[in-house]
């Protein structure tokens, strides 16, 4: 029976976490302008959502988000392929990847700007750049790290170089790339919204959370807020799903 | 493939054929050899493995190889195999090299040996599609080497879904596939617990009786290297020698009661006298 309930423990936080800010809300212990009900937020939320410009700017960042993640990965996957299948070009790089990869991405900005002045590109391409480190990281460290005797086996049974590399290495990679891709799209999406907060932009969810502060308007920042939390935690999940379908072995 | 080593042989064209005297074959009598190996080196850093070693290795036979730890039975197996390069020395195979002949070979660690992202069946025809047999051929040849050697497991699982003896023995079908004149064996049951182990002796067994493949299997366990070879090689601690290449004339299909088996008893007690000198040596 107890087992049975095992599966809403998650829910326990959610619903403890919603219960402390109705508390603090009601008593007033918070001033209510900077700490709005969870009821005027959920009506905010929903109010922007349906029709609202918070369902508009959130398609404007998946947008983004989603641009950005491709345009590293398709750059990142093959790169990181070849300097993982051989170690010794890694190595001649890796004091640069590191370099750029520890790099806050947002300090970028400014030469973005003078190259692809104040448009989408400049967001979507700074995005795109920190993901790239991420993902080319972690594919190299992949293929790299593939099973010594998995490789072997492949080559005693006769398997070219060629077919090593796409048989064996490349899935051997797998589980690693999507550990890249999950980071790299969790940090696309954050330097997208700060992005959207800071750099002349009209829509996305990081341009509506500073215009609600800017007005004051608490219930549509709280709003936005949990809507970019919620992109956040969907893309996440988005990937572990593709990653439990297409590397099912992953961790076996 | 069966047709040219001898012509290869008695060929005077033949570039082996001058490197090679018929030396005086170590231990194995009577039969023809499969594997020669004449003036074998290996180091590790400076540790020497094998210095100048010459061993026949008759075919059609299973060759158990037994030895002190860390002598070098990996080594030898993997030079053979072509896994380490020599460092000098000649492996032939009918006076072939190794990449004009099929081989096998099986590894310890079958999870790490086996494709997880292939079910059983595939990872067994794989080898095949490394040959470049059409796909429909390839799943007819699986399916017979699966019928001949009656195994009954359900192929289309995934090797992380499977025991490890049926993950071993999906490894041992893989290098059998391609009807290998040769097979190489690294301590492959030793990763399994004993019911399992007993279990793929049998297997092995059988599949030899079955295939008549010369197989080559190092074990680390003195009843077992006995009671599966034709002939068990023993050997020194490295650098190694042949401490001694000893026939086991036991009846085959063996069983429980070969293991009470006067003959087997005093062949297992004679390995286990060199064996503990070669050790007492280092
Ligand atoms: N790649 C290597 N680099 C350095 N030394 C090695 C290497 N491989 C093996 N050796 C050493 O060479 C010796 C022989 O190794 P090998 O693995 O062939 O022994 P083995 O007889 O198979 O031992 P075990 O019973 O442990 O399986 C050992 O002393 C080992 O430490
Ligand atoms: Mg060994």
């Amino acid at each position: 029976m107890i087992r049975r309930l095992d599966a809403f423990l998650p829910l326990v936080g959610v619903v403890a976490l919603l219960a402390f800010w109705s508390l603090v809300s009601a008593r007033g212990w918070v001033d209510p302008v900077l700490l709005p009900s969870p009821a005027a937020t959920f009506k905010a939320f929903w109010s922007g959502m349906d029709g609202g410009a918070l369902g508009f700017d959130f398609v404007k960042t998946v947008y983004r988000t989603t641009m950005a993640t491709v345009i590293a990965a398709v750059i990142a996957i093959p790169l990181g392929i070849m300097l993982g299948s051989s170690e010794r070009l890694y190595r001649s790089l890796e004091f640069v990847i590191d370099f750029f990869r520890s790099t806050p991405a947002s300090a970028m900005f400014p030469l973005f700007l003078v190259l692809f002045g104040v448009g989408d590109e400049t967001k979507i391409s700074v995005a795109a750049f920190g993901a790239i480190l991420v993902i080319l990281f972690n594919v190299a460290y992949g293929v790299m790290n593939a099973r010594k005797t998995r490789l072997l086996a492949a080559k005693v049974m006769g398997a070219s170089r060629l077919r090593v590399l796409f048989d064996v290495m490349l899935r051997e990679s797998l589980p690693q790339t999507f550990v890249g891709l999950r980071n790299g799209v969790s940090l696309a999406l954050v330097i997208i919204v700060v992005a959207e907060m800071f750099i002349g932009s009209q829509d996305g969810l990081g341009h509506s959370v500073f215009e609600a502060q800017q007005l004051f308007d608490m219930p549509r920042m709280y709003a936005a807020i949990a809507a970019a939390g919620a992109l956040g935690y969907g893309l996440n999940l988005l990937f572990l799903t593709i990653e439990r379908r297409f590397v099912h072995w992953s961790g076996k | 493939m069966d047709a040219t080593p001898d012509t290869v042989r008695s060929s005077p064209a033949d570039p082996h054929a001058e490197e090679f005297p018929s030396t005086p074959p170590v231990g194995g009598a009577g039969k023809r050899p499969h594997v020669t190996i004449r003036g074998l080196s290996k180091r590790f850093g400076r540790t020497v493995i094998y210095d100048d070693f010459d061993l026949d290795l008759p075919r059609g036979e299973l060759i158990s190889v037994f030895g002190p730890n860390g002598c070098g039975k990996s080594t030898l197996i993997n030079m053979i195999a072509g896994l380490i390069p020599v460092d000098s020395g000649r492996i032939l195979f009918d006076g072939m090299l190794l990449s004009e002949i099929k081989f096998g070979y099986v590894f310890q660690n079958y999870r790490e040996a086996l494709f997880p992202w292939m079910r059983a069946f595939d990872n067994i025809a794989y080898p095949l599609k490394l040959m470049k047999v059409p796909a429909a051929e390839r799943k007819a040849k699986t399916e017979a080497l699966v019928e001949r050697l009656g195994v009954k497991i359900d192929l289309s699982m995934y090797p992380y879904q499977m025991s490890g003896g049926q993950q071993q023995l999906v490894s041992i079908m893989r290098s059998l596939v391609v009807e290998p004149e040769i097979l190489f064996l690294d301590e492959p049951f030793s990763a399994l617990d004993y019911e399992m182990t007993l279990f793929m002796r049998e297997q092995l067994q059988k599949l030899f009786v079955e295939s008549g493949t010369t197989m080559v299997l190092v074990s680390h366990d003195l009843e077992e290297a006995v009671y599966l070879a034709d002939r068990v090689l023993l050997l020194s601690r490295h650098p190694a020698r042949v401490a001694d290449f000893v026939p086991v004339n036991v009846p085959r299909p063996r069983g429980d009661e070969t293991l009470s088996d006067p003959e087997f008893v005093r062949l297992k007690a004679h390995c286990l006298e060199v064996f503990q000198r070669e050790v007492r040596r280092g």
